[in-house]
């Protein structure tokens, strides 16, 4: 399966495993920054890693931080391999364009349906910069 | 629409130095928010100086060593250490050096040393109608709601972008159509005891948050200003569990002297009738700890304490001795207030511990327990305190957790709703 999605942030095409979130999450407080481990023990994916993922985030909430939080995944390698969006996000993706002006690699996001997150459930995605996602078997 | 950026606007994105990048960084994110213009601001508050890593710390280093300078006033919101020295931080070397060097670059830039996440009870308090920019969730949603400023949700980087090129993305609360209540959350069926009571606010808060994500409310059903303190915890609440940048009470909040003024096409889409059982269920759902037989620390101050708060923690200790600590976070604009009048000696020979300029769960200071519980009065410690220290949570009001704190295991007055 493959699909085009809208470029948000450019950045480095990747590959991983995806994981798609089925709650919104508040990256300060909701993810580790040292690992990119889920700690909020409220979460469904309370436990998971978004370290090397394709990351379907469904929004964000809470803390102000989350784009901190996202610059230190990106400065210490356990950002995700690419985000996929369903608006625009301003706090979380200033992580991403910062972390660009520091002149530091950076994963793409991309913007996709929110009703075409599932079909990417368990499956590995590849992500090429001019934001095409395909799943591999 | 595509953004147009003015001709001086340009020229200084177009430069090498600090304000270059600065101005860059707000354009990009103007661009990404699909903003037509960027337009003045009058001043910032900063979430940005709080270490969670080098990456930050490296930022700010290079606005620094580019020569910028925030254009407008800038206040701190909290740090990672206690630089008054009042509770002990255990942030270990090299991260603790780089968090000092973080705190020490932001003033260089400019900012007010105020190190608090209440700004607005720190004397920073924009006028009615202004824009500004302003970080942390809780004093965006207070400076919108309370003040009737106009300020997004600046995320961490943009806020002292914004402070340093003096100008912020023409988009979102910002706007005045955007400012409107698109639903009406009626409290109107809950007890009068309830609603008089001081775990109203953070509960209701909570439920708040959750029910209206990032949309724009207004509250009904509240017969009296409920002051300034029970507006912070509401707004800390709702902005923790959602995303909530703004919310209106009609009768109460600035912008709505009554509901229908402030509701887009005068009538909302959608109405929330909270029920006793929904605010139950919300208070419950603060709490993570699995019994309620012992407590280990009582944490209070997200947002940090005021001064009339410290009052009340006062008084309900009246003098007694705590067997399980107090954690009170402040900011220095309250702590010299407490030391010029000598209270800050007396509350700490009852066992208080005094946390300026930061927060327990914004950095190690509650001593590393493997399964410790803590007690708070705050929705947003009993938010955040699970992910962020470790301990799980047990929710009550102040009197609760001091009467804890007192006795030293968790107790709790029913208060139904």
């Amino acid at each position: 399966m493959s699909a085009v999605a809208e470029i948000l942030v450019p950045g480095s095409g990747g590959e991983g495993a995806a994981l798609v979130l089925t709650a919104p999450i508040s990256f300060w407080g909701g993810i580790d920054p040292k690992s990119g481990r889920i700690a909020d023990v409220r979460h469904p994916q309370h436990g998971e890693t978004i370290a090397g993922r394709v990351l379907f985030l469904p929004g964000t909430i809470g803390s102000s931080s989350a784009s901190a939080v996202l610059m230190e995944l990106v400065h210490n390698g356990h950002a995700p391999a690419a985000l996929v969006l369903h608006e625009p996000d301003a706090i979380l993706l200033l992580g991403l364009i910062v972390a660009r002006e520091m002149g530091w690699q950076t994963p793409l996001a991309l913007r996709l349906e929110r009703d075409a997150f599932e079909a990417y459930r368990s499956k590995r995605v590849s992500v090429a910069a001019n934001g095409a996602l395909t799943t591999r078997a | 629409m595509s953004l147009v950026l003015s001709a001086q606007e340009q020229a200084v994105a177009s430069g090498h130095d600090g304000t270059a990048m600065a101005m860059r960084i707000v354009a990009e994110s103007a661009a990404l928010l699909g903003a037509p213009q960027l337009i003045p601001i009058a001043s910032a508050h900063i979430d940005g100086a709080l270490y969670h890593g080098d990456s930050g710390t490296l930022f700010a280093e290079r606005l620094v060593e580019g020569g910028a300078r925030v254009a407008v006033r800038s206040t701190l919101n909290v740090g990672a250490l206690d630089l008054m020295g009042c509770s002990r931080v255990r942030l270990e070397e090299p991260a603790r050096g780089m968090a000092r060097r973080m705190m020490e670059a932001y003033r260089k830039l400019g900012c007010e040393q105020s190190w608090t996440c209440a700004p607005y009870q720190a004397g920073h308090r924009p006028a009615f109608g202004s824009d500004v920019a302003w970080g942390e969730s809780n004093a965006v949603v207070f400076c919108n709601s309370v003040l009737g400023a106009r300020t997004n949700r600046y995320g961490d980087f943009l806020d002292i972008a914004c402070a340093i090129s003096g100008r912020a993305p023409d988009y979102g609360l910002h706007r005045t159509d955007n400012r409107r209540a698109r639903l009406v959350f009626d409290v109107s069926g809950l007890s009068a005891s309830f609603l008089g009571s001081e775990i109203a606010w953070p509960v209701l808060g909570s439920l708040y948050g959750r029910e209206v994500g990032n949309a724009v409310g207004v509250v009904t059903g509240i017969s009296s200003h409920p002051g300034e303190d029970a507006l912070k915890a509401f707004g800390a609440a709702a902005a923790s569990s959602g995303a909530v940048g703004l919310f209106h009470i009609a009768g109460v909040t600035p912008e709505a002297p009554d509901a229908e003024t402030i509701l887009a096409d005068n009538r909302p889409e959608t109405v929330i009738r909270v029920t006793p059982d929904m605010a139950a269920k919300a208070r419950a759902g603060l709490s993570t700890a699995a019994t309620l037989n012992t407590i280990d620390a009582v944490a209070i101050g997200s947002p940090h304490l005021s001064s009339a708060e410290f009052d009340a923690l006062e008084r309900l200790i009246g003098g007694r001795r705590l067997r399980v600590p107090i954690y009170a976070c402040t900011g220095r604009h309250v702590l010299i207030t407490l030391e010029q009048s000598g209270r800050r000696k007396a509350l700490e020979a009852s066992g208080v511990v005094i946390v300026a300029d930061t927060c327990v769960v914004v950095t190690p200071i509650l001593p590393e327990l493997g399964n410790g519980v803590l007690m708070t009065n705050s929705g947003k410690f009993a938010q955040y305190a699970p992910g962020n220290t470790g301990y799980a949570v047990l929710y009550g009001s102040l009197a609760d957790c001091v009467e804890s704190a007192v006795i030293g295991k968790p107790r709790f007055t029913d208060i139904a709703a």
